[in-house]
């Protein structure tokens, strides 16, 4: 490609003087880069095969032990190797859910404000400053989480939700600062970077014909990104959102000090929790036992299993849609 | 001496990348292009970095426990500095130091529990001990300074157990006749990810209360009764200065470190110490360690006026049937060398070193236990 | 018709508003992420950080050369391994695999690779590389890294692409062009923008990882470039540091998370004006 680039349209005019018969090199080019493409594709399935195998293998201790069961009860306990997955896999769920529903409006707004609203001069350093929020190392969110969010959320916030809705179910326990809701905030944060900067690329990417034409009708910029930017993008969008989905469901180390990493099951947003992430990286280190291990492994297929079933059903829900608005 | 050592490392690294650069220059006059020259840098800069490694420095992998992790590596450093001998070891956690040596993919591993006698058989491995610590309950309470709350081992367990909920409990006031204990509730913080640290505090209570034995266990990793868990002694410290009325248990030096209050816990004997140097040393000196197959001691609980009730040593494991005699050799010698000349490094560090008693015990093992594969003598060196 | 129009211009401006509060509160957690990194970390960062070993606890001069330059190993071999697969699979899933089953498939696998726990990528590189070769090695570290970058690289080359309009790719197949060339000198030149944000994505995730290095390319305190044995690395060392007790780790520790940012930051800027300036001599 580099020696292209003095050549203005080299895509066109290359081909054009390319010695080769029309239709022979151009079948063999088209065959080798299919093959190699394809190959690439089915590489990523087999890796994944390898991946899901040898977790299948590994774990093969604590499954037979446990059985489904080990999916039912909340037990964790290395000391009498009962072992259950229930804890960890609502508190992965439950600060899944919470990063989600607060990054990912925000990450629309900031989409939408880098691509259409701010002022030219602040695009490229705004958009690049967001981009360096994924360069954090993710212990540095657990610290800042640990040290700063968890003293302001535990003196301010809760008790300030205490006090008006102290009775609701969801707000019960002592105030802290840490637990399931902390957690999804530090993981809100984190992905951020990721859903917005994407999304900021498929925003970019509407073609700026349709936007015109748009505004051209009159359209408000809100009207021109509900109707034109936000549908043109849409697959781009939940790429974007499946991204910081996976981020935030696979995030060990930040999780990991503002949890509180209870083995529990505790509906309250205030209660200390687990996430099946948080809970190998705080032991698999240390653990020693074999069914132990084992079952610390099958903790990591069932997340492989509970992403695989969260993604299909977000696809076929988006299928669904797609139809409904007749794409 | 420090500043010999540095050159002494950094000499030839010049040298190289000098006849490097010069060779590469001569070479390519012509051709003196900006992309050029910063290649040759950078493959100069390879050489050079890539040299130490090629010159037949003995390289020695290890890995395991977090606790040792600091007097280890400066340990390592002092002896590099003397011998050029480069001791790689990486705190990976105890249980990933037993795997790895099991597994064969370190020289030797390290764990702050010991193994069982009939485990170390069973994996050909031999043990023994290297440096000693303390791990001490910590309290965050309005008025109480480090080492003024006394402690019976039946309170502190009452306590982890969550069947003492408040400070100003009964139990806890008897042991402290004129302290002023707030009413406020207890807030336990313990250890969210497995650790040795855990293993030797849950071992003591479970050797001091009867119902924790029963209810709870010893274990790197616990199913606590109750309480808030923090990642490592960092996180367990943090959450205790910031919490009001919480009690949690962390390394001596973390305790130290961060200047938090520490407690005195009543041991055997009867009588209510503090943690120290000097206190963990005392139970120490007052374990049998003659009387214990493959090392197998936990220092906790150990008779003795002074003794601090929750201390504990960190172990080495090495295989017994060695494939390379003369790397084995390196190693026991780089041991040798902590034994003998390690101690006031360990102290600096807040560690405590191995009585010489120890020491003498854990070399005549060395040259009884650990030999070649054709079972020739790896130990004594000379 | 006119109180339809206020309540539209009303609308829009609540919008816009919105966007821009959540713009602001994004960038307000940024600054104050940052600043405490840079606040906490600048005053470890001197000379001797650049160019000299670790040392141990109560040693001054300490500093994290090795560590920096095997993290910069590790990541640009991680790179060349993931990036290439990665644009390769994504082209295939834009390209070739509208609508297969077999596509779906990879699809669905790459999403559910990009949640995989990046210990859980140690682990498996680990009982896949680390213990049939019995030995610790960069090879082994880089690869668990590679796998963590591949899903993102190749899920954000297919978004890209999909995005590019088919009447660019008609224009130069009607020229006659071969697919393969319309792919490069075309689709992938227009994606290109937005691929390299995939990119720089997957590298600074990689680059604050700790889990999958800690049993794959361990860690040293000693000069090591050779990708076959253990290899020194920041956030191994970083993680070390942080959670040690000692005061001057400590301080390292926020010196490495710093140092991170801003090499990140360094990488994404020259790559964007990289970019700038390719598309500006094309145009």
């Amino acid at each position: 490609m580099p020696q292209d680039e003095h050549n203005g349209r080299a895509g066109v005019e290359g081909v054009n003087a390319a010695p080769s018969a029309p239709g022979v090199g151009r079948s063999a080019g088209d065959a080798i880069f299919r093959f190699l493409t394809t190959g690439a594709g089915v590489g990523l399935l087999l890796l994944i095969a390898a991946m899901a195998a040898v977790l299948w293998q590994q774990s093969a201790l604590s499954r037979a032990k446990f059985g489904w069961g080990f999916l039912a009860h909340a037990v964790w306990n290395p000391v009498t190797e009962n072992f259950g997955a229930l804890g960890a896999m609502y508190g992965t769920a439950a600060t899944t859910a919470i990063a989600l529903l607060v990054a990912v409006p925000i990450s629309l707004g900031i989409g939408l404000f880098l691509a259409e609203l701010a002022p030219q001069w602040l695009r490229v350093p705004a958009g690049t400053a967001i981009e360096l929020l994924a360069a954090v190392p993710s212990i540095v969110y657990g610290m800042w989480g640990l040290f700063v969010l968890a003293p302001i959320m535990g003196d301010v916030v809760q008790p300030w939700i205490q006090e008006r809705f102290g009775d609701f179910f969801l707000f019960s326990g002592p105030p802290i600062g840490i637990g399931i809701l902390s957690a999804g905030l530090v993981l809100a944060l984190m992905i951020l970077p990721f859903i917005s900067s994407v999304i900021r690329d498929v925003f970019l990417m509407t073609p700026s014909a349709l936007k015109e034409s748009a505004y051209g009708m009159g359209a408000t910029t809100w009207e021109v990104a509900r109707d034109i930017m936000i549908p043109y993008g849409r697959k781009g969008i939940i790429g974007a959102i499946t991204l910081g989905l996976g981020r935030a469901l696979g995030e060990t180390m930040a999780v990991t000090f503002v949890i509180g990493n209870a083995h529990e099951l505790n509906f309250s947003l205030f209660a200390l929790g687990n996430s099946i992430a948080s809970t190998l990286a705080n032991e698999f280190t240390e653990a020693d036992g074999d069914v132990y291990l084992s079952a610390l492994i099958e903790l990591g297929l069932v997340l492989f299993l509970m992403t695989f079933v969260i993604l299909s059903v977000a696809q076929i829900w988006l299928r669904r849609m797609g139809k409904r608005e007749g794409r | 001496m420090k500043s010999l050592g540095e050159n002494a490392n950094a000499e030839p690294m010049l040298q190289n990348a000098e006849a490097a650069t010069s060779a590469q220059n001569n070479r390519s006059k012509k051709r003196k292009t900006m992309k050029r020259t910063l290649t040759t840098l950078i493959a100069a800069a390879f050489v050079a970095l890539g040299a130490p490694a090629f010159a037949g420095a003995i390289v020695i992998t290890g890995a395991g426990a977090t606790f040792p992790y600091p007097i280890y590596g400066k340990w390592a450093h002092a002896y590099n500095r003397l011998t050029g001998v480069k001791l790689n070891y990486q705190s990976i956690g105890s249980g990933g130091g037993i795997k790895q040596i099991k597994a064969g993919t370190v020289d030797f591993g390290a764990s702050d529990a010991p193994l069982k006698p009939e485990e170390l058989d069973k994996f050909g491995l031999a043990q023994f001990p290297m440096i000693m610590g303390g791990v001490c309950p910590v309290v965050n309470l309005k008025g109480i300074a480090a080492n003024q709350l006394r402690l019976t081992p039946r309170v502190l367990a009452d306590i982890f157990l969550g069947r003492i909920r408040k400070w100003n409990d009964p139990a806890i006031a008897a042991a402290n006749p004129g302290a002023r204990l707030p009413r406020r509730g207890i807030t336990v913080v313990h250890r969210a990810d497995g650790s040795g640290t855990t293993w030797i505090f849950t071992d003591y209570l479970s050797k001091v209360s009867p119902e924790w034995k029963k209810r709870v266990g010893v274990g790197k990793a616990v199913s606590w009764p109750v309480g808030v868990g923090g990642k490592g002694n960092e996180g367990v410290a943090a959450f205790v200065r910031r919490i009001r009325g919480a009690i949690g248990y962390v390394e001596y030096a973390y305790a130290l470190q961060n200047r938090m209050a520490t407690v005195r816990i009543q041991n055997r004997s009867g009588s209510f110490v503090a943690p120290a140097a000097d206190s963990f040393q005392a139970a120490a000196a007052g374990a049998d360690w003659e009387r214990a197959p493959g090392f197998y001691m936990v220092l906790t609980d150990q008779p003795g006026e002074k003794s601090w009730p929750i201390t504990g040593a960190s172990f080495i494991l090495m295989h017994k049937k060695q494939a390379k005699p003369s790397k084995a050799r390196e190693i026991l010698k780089f041991w040798d060398w902590c034994y003998r000349h390690g101690a006031q490094a360990a102290l600096e560090l807040n560690y405590v070193p191995m009585p010489e008693k120890v020491a003498q015990l854990a070399e005549a093992m060395w040259a009884e236990k650990i030999r070649g594969v054709n079972g020739e003598r790896i130990w004594p060196a000379n | 018709m006119n109180c339809r129009r206020v309540r539209r211009k009303f609308v829009n401006a609540l919008v816009l508003f919105l966007s821009g509060v959540a713009a602001l509160i994004g960038l307000a957690m940024l600054a104050w992420i940052l600043t405490d990194t840079a606040f906490k970390g600048i005053s470890a960062i001197n000379w001797d950080f650049f160019t000299k070993l670790p040392a141990p606890p109560g040693e001054e001069h300490g500093g994290l050369a090795n560590a920096i330059v095997g993290t910069l190993i590790l990541t640009a071999t991680a790179t060349v391994m993931s990036v290439p697969f990665g644009i390769l699979a994504g082209i295939y899933l834009a390209e070739f695999g509208r609508g297969g089953k077999l596509a779906a498939a990879v699809r669905l696998v790459a999403d559910v690779l990009t949640s995989a726990p990046s210990i859980v990528v140690g682990v498996f590189v680990y009982l896949a590389l680390v213990r049939p070769l019995g030995h610790f090695s960069g090879w082994a570290g880089a690869a668990a890294l590679a796998i963590l970058m591949l899903p993102v690289v190749t899920r954000t080359t297919e978004e890209m692409l999909n995005l590019v309009p088919d009447a660019m790719r008609e224009a130069a197949l009607a020229l006659g062009a071969p697919y393969w060339r319309m792919m490069f000198q075309v689709a992938l030149r227009a994606a290109m923008s937005g691929m390299l944000t995939g990119i720089l994505l997957s590298v600074s995730r990689v680059a604050g990882e700790t889990a999958p290095l800690l049993f794959t390319s361990l860690n040293s305190p000693y000069w090591a470039v050779n990708l076959n044995q253990p290899m020194p690395s920041l956030t191994v060392t970083l993680f070390n540091y942080a959670m040690s007790p000692y005061e001057e780790w400590h301080s390292l520790a926020w010196g490495a998370a710093f140092l991170i940012t801003m090499s990140v930051l360094a990488f994404t800027i020259l790559s964007r004006l990289w970019l700038r300036g390719v598309n500006r001599e094309r145009s």
